[in-house]
């Protein structure tokens, strides 16, 4: 082994930061997974019949299917059996103020730089802190409310707003969609519900915090937004686990709606925990995301950063129905170990004049493996459409892969597509060159890979992208080659 | 400042550098010499700490430290800068940005605090009016996509932010035009003080109209075999290397 790779695995090899857990008394469903489990979640959450009834018929026909085998991931077989779907920390739930939340909560959120308090928060940013399977907290529910603006949780929209959530759950991904969204859609067990009415740009950033905190719990949450013509909003989901040996399942589900001229942000910093070195643990995170341009001149844009996760199955995407709507996907992913990630997007041109951009950089350091796949499916109505998608793959070391599965179909004369793909590695010249001008070993991957990143990076806001930095080097800490 | 003595170093098993003595002082500035292949950018690669080079024999000490124990970016810190020849691209990170990390990684080394964006602007102000190199040049990825002459001017635009102590400059010159190679070199000669030495690596005597060397040294087949001063050059120009070689010719060249 050269220095060069040493170092590299020195580098790859910093530890998971929010490896902690907390014991909150929960409150929480038997193992296994039946039709009274399905039942015990709805119960729990007072749902209306129509809910349990759709939950019910999700979980139906989830039990036909077979789990999808298509993707660059390997894993044992996972028993849905022994898994629990439901559960609350006893004192979180219904809260009318945060003053009421427990202590225990807030601190658990501060710990990972996440503040409930209103006051103590720098910047206009709306949370809602989502720990195992429920919402315990939203702040800035009130400002926001007087633009009519709705932020809560998803179990509180289903009880406050019940038309809305009829309307537009399942509309975007239906429960039939796929093994993981059928999953998702029997037994979701929270999220963020947000509705932004026409004409009203949302003056903060709305972010959904997820923890997992319970052992052997699946987390199933699910986030619905839905903008009204000429709206705008930005939002930002963070997540993090405690460090277990057993791997834990998270299998979520994000729709998006967006009407004529609405634009939606939706930007992700994934670091669910990764399983340490060897391999042993961490998150199965699989993730179905995918928004609608309904209207004309709509714009979905999705940005995220994955750097945690033992396996991460996930490919957020835009159906531009719409004329010259417009579909931007930007993903940084990050593996490391045994990390697995396959990831990518979808992008369905159906409107005419659509555009859709597809920025790709992965980053594959230690034994990962790390797979773009992307779908560009220009249909025959969709005259004057265009696709430009770049991927980029970093390798760092060679015991690493990375891959790239584009797949294309054009059905007009009038569309255009380019498609730019490239692969490389971070030379021992440009860390020799960095370290030649004072930076050590870390400073110069770190900034390294964050060049390779930069484009993506930018589309962040503010307080993410520096977070976003920092766990990136984090990542990467001890690899190159 | 830098005393080099009986300097042997390998790569992949193979001799490149054997026997190089050389001793530098505060102020001095020292050209070197000498055919393709002869082991001048082995040397400066030695100097400033680059992996994958065996240290056969013989020590380097600088500034009282030997320098063999040292890391590349210890080296950099305590003050030795490597002009590239061949200088490095990395991609979507610009001039400033990477200079702003060396500036802080170097100053937290030596106990100072971070200099500011205020501070830091103003250096940066200073030093591009010294070289007249442009805003938009240190905004782009650095090195990527840059020609020739404009890799070399950023390398010495980076000199004049770093300050060294000691700078080795590996053929700065070649790529430079007429104009550029008259503005690099009243940087160097403006960065140049009683305090710190420069190392000018070359195939030509041309820059060594603009900037005077005290020392002229010819490197061939990884060792100095001849030392003279500014006239050495010229002979060198006019006569090129085969005389040297007929002196010094090696077993292999007989
Ligand atoms: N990685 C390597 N493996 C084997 N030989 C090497 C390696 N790097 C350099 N060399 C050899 O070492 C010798 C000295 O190279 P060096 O780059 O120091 O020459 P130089 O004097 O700077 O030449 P130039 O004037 O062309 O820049 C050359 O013969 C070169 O091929
Ligand atoms: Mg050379």
């Amino acid at each position: 082994m050269s220095t060069d790779d040493q170092v590299l695995e020195e580098f790859t090899s910093k530890e998971y930061e929010h490896g902690w857990s907390v014991n909150f008394e929960a409150d929480e469903a038997p193992m296994g997974l039946n039709e009274d489990i399905v039942k015990f979640i709805s119960h729990k959450k007072n749902e209306p019949e129509w809910l349990l009834n759709w939950r019910l018929k999700s979980f139906r026909h989830w039990s036909q299917l077979e789990e999808p085998k298509w993707s660059n991931v390997h894993y044992p077989k996972i028993d849905y059996q022994v898994l629990k779907y439901y559960s609350a920390p006893k004192k979180g739930g219904k809260i009318k103020s945060l003053d009421e939340l427990d202590p225990e909560m807030i601190k658990t959120f501060e710990r990972l730089g996440i503040s409930l308090n209103e006051q103590k928060r720098l910047s206009g940013i709306a949370v809602d802190a989502v720990i195992d399977s429920v919402s315990v907290a939203t702040t800035f529910k009130e400002t926001l409310s007087e633009l009519g603006i709705i932020f809560c949780s998803f179990s509180d929209a289903v009880l406050e707003h019940p038309e809305l959530i009829k309307k537009y759950l399942g509309s975007v991904v239906p429960a039939a969609d796929n093994y993981y969204a059928a999953l998702n859609s029997a037994v979701f067990s929270d999220g963020s519900f947000c509705y932004i009415p026409k004409g009203v740009r949302c003056p903060m950033e709305l972010s959904t915090y997820f923890r997992i905190n319970a052992a052997n719990t699946g987390q199933f949450e699910r986030t619905l937004i839905v903008a009204e013509d000429d709206s705008y909003v930005s939002y930002l989901e963070g997540c993090t686990a405690p460090m277990r040996d057993e791997n834990q399942l998270h299998a979520a589900v994000v729709e998006i709606y967006a009407a004529k001229n609405a634009e939606v942000k939706y930007s992700t910093v994934q670091n669910w925990y990764p399983g340490n070195k060897e391999g042993v643990g961490g998150i199965y995170n699989f993730v179905t995301k995918r928004g609608i341009c309904a209207g004309d001149h709509a714009k979905i844009s999705w940005t995220q950063v994955e750097t945690g996760s033992a396996v991460t199955w996930k490919y957020p995407s835009c159906i531009l129905k719409g004329d010259y709507s417009v579909g931007e996907f930007y993903s940084v992913a990050v593996t490391n170990n045994y990390q697995q990630a396959d990831t990518g997007t979808k992008m369905i041109h159906l409107g005419k004049h659509t555009k859709s951009r597809i920025v790709s950089k992965g980053i594959s350091a230690g034994k990962s493996q790390n797979s773009y796949r992307g779908h560009v499916n220009i249909s025959k109505r969709a005259t004057h459409s265009r696709n430009f998608s770049q991927c980029d793959s970093l390798l760092m070391g060679n015991q690493c892969g990375a891959h790239t599965f584009p797949y294309i179909d054009v059905e007009n004369s009038s569309s255009q597509i380019e498609h730019e793909a490239t692969t490389s590695k971070i030379g021992e010249d440009q860390i020799f060159y960095c370290k030649q001008r004072g930076l050590d070993e870390e400073s110069s991957i770190a900034l390294i890979v964050n060049g390779f990143a930069k484009e993506v990076m930018n589309n962040l806001p503010m307080e993410f992208a520096v977070e976003a930095q920092k766990l990136l080097a984090l990542t990467l800490e001890g690899s190159v080659g | 400042m830098i005393s080099i003595k009986n300097l042997h170093a390998n790569i992949e098993g193979k001799e490149i550098l054997k026997g190089i003595n050389l001793e530098i002082k505060a102020g001095e500035v020292h050209a070197i010499m000498g055919p393709n292949g002869s082991g001048k950018s082995t040397l400066a690669s030695v100097l400033a700490g680059r992996d994958g080079y065996e240290i056969m024999k013989g020590s380097i000490v600088f500034e009282n430290k030997n320098l063999l124990d040292l890391e590349a970016e210890e080296r950099a810190r305590e003050g030795i800068f490597l002009a590239f020849q061949y200088p490095v691209e990395i991609p979507g990170v610009s001039t400033t940005n990477f200079l702003k990390t060396a500036i802080n990684q170097i100053r937290q080394h030596r106990g100072k605090k971070s200099l500011d964006a205020v501070a830091f602007l103003k250096l940066m102000k200073s030093k591009m009016k010294l070289v007249e190199i442009d805003q938009a040049l240190l905004s782009r990825s650095l090195n990527e996509g840059f020609s020739g002459g404009e890799k070399k001017r950023n390398e010495i635009f980076q000199m004049a932010m770093l300050e060294p102590k000691l700078a080795i400059l590996d053929e700065t010159d070649s790529g430079l035009d007429i104009d550029a190679l008259r503005i690099v070199s009243h940087g160097v000669n403006s960065l140049k003080s009683k305090d710190n030495a420069i190392i000018l690596i070359t195939h030509y005597q041309r820059l060594l109209d603009y900037i005077l060397p005290d020392f002229v040294h010819v490197l061939f087949d990884g060792k100095i075999v001849k030392t003279g001063d500014k006239s050495l050059a010229m002979e060198l120009e006019k006569k090129g290397y085969d005389w040297i070689k007929a002196e010094h010719g090696s077993l292999e060249t007989i």
